[in-house]
């Protein structure tokens, strides 16, 4: 099972991860990351705290928008992944191409730094 | 007994699947991230199956049995698809399966990285997959 929330709040746009991604359900996160980038945004930000599982459905479908992200000027991050969905990530490297922080605060944060 | 699962072949089936192997992988002796990675590993051979090998039609299945044996847990997949001989693959680099903005072809690569070895075997139209993970020190 997989819900999405989608919340703005200023030019940050976050989706908020509820459940489970994997191959039944990945086009879900697909159309929401699409919506967003459609409506335009300037800072995706993936809400991971009530995520419990993510299989490389899931993965597939963040790195697909990785070059579309760098070349309108998208700033994407992932926060608050617990440490078996975080080390999934790390098992594939994409803690080298993405962003991924412990909370929200640290993501915006990061934001202003660069 | 060794605990057995039949998988209709079918994504929405998958949830089900980790309930199965969250379950019945309690009793070894595997970190709870090693049995993450594992039921990560068993999902993403028998997701390959289900759309690539049977075309996501929910009357075929996969016969999953989980088996310990020195140490080692075994994870033995048998199907009656085409076979798919996932020591054989190619897996992609990452920049590849970013540049072509393909969303699949990471799997297979999770798989190779989270195992501690695989094994694959086709005869008599029946392909066995055994997906092997060492127990903790």
């Amino acid at each position: 099972m997989l819900r999405i929330e989608k919340t703005r709040e200023g030019k940050n746009d976050i989706l908020h991860l509820i459940g489970e991604v994997d191959a039944s359900n990945s086009v879900l996160l697909d159309q929401s990351i699409q919506e967003v980038v459609q409506q335009g945004t300037s800072f995706l930000l993936i809400d991971g705290k009530e995520l419990g599982y993510i299989s490389s459905a899931g993965l597939g479908v963040f790195m697909s928008y990785l070059d579309d992200f760098s070349e309108r000027g998208i700033r994407f991050a992932i926060f608050g992944l617990n440490d078996q969905v975080g080390e999934v990530f790390k098992i594939l490297g994409l803690d080298r191409l993405i962003s991924i922080v412990p909370d929200k605060s640290t993501a915006i944060a990061s934001q202003h730094e660069s | 007994m060794n605990p057995k699962y039949n998988l209709s072949c079918s994504t929405a089936a998958l949830a089900e699947l980790r309930s199965f192997l969250q379950q019945n992988l309690v009793a070894y002796r595997l970190s709870e991230g090693d049995k993450h990675q594992v039921t990560l590993a068993v999902e993403e051979v028998c997701a390959n199956l289900i759309i690539h090998s049977h075309a996501c039609n929910p009357k075929e299945e996969i016969l999953l049995e989980v088996k310990e044996f020195n140490k080692k847990i075994i994870v033995e997949i048998t199907d009656k698809g085409n076979a798919f001989n996932l020591l054989e693959y190619e897996v992609p680099n990452l920049n590849q399966v970013i540049e072509e903005k393909r969303k699949g072809g990471i799997g297979i690569l999770l798989v190779k990285k989270i195992m501690d070895e695989i094994q694959f075997e086709s005869k008599n139209g029946e392909n066995i997959c055994r997906l092997i993970k060492n127990f903790q020190p």
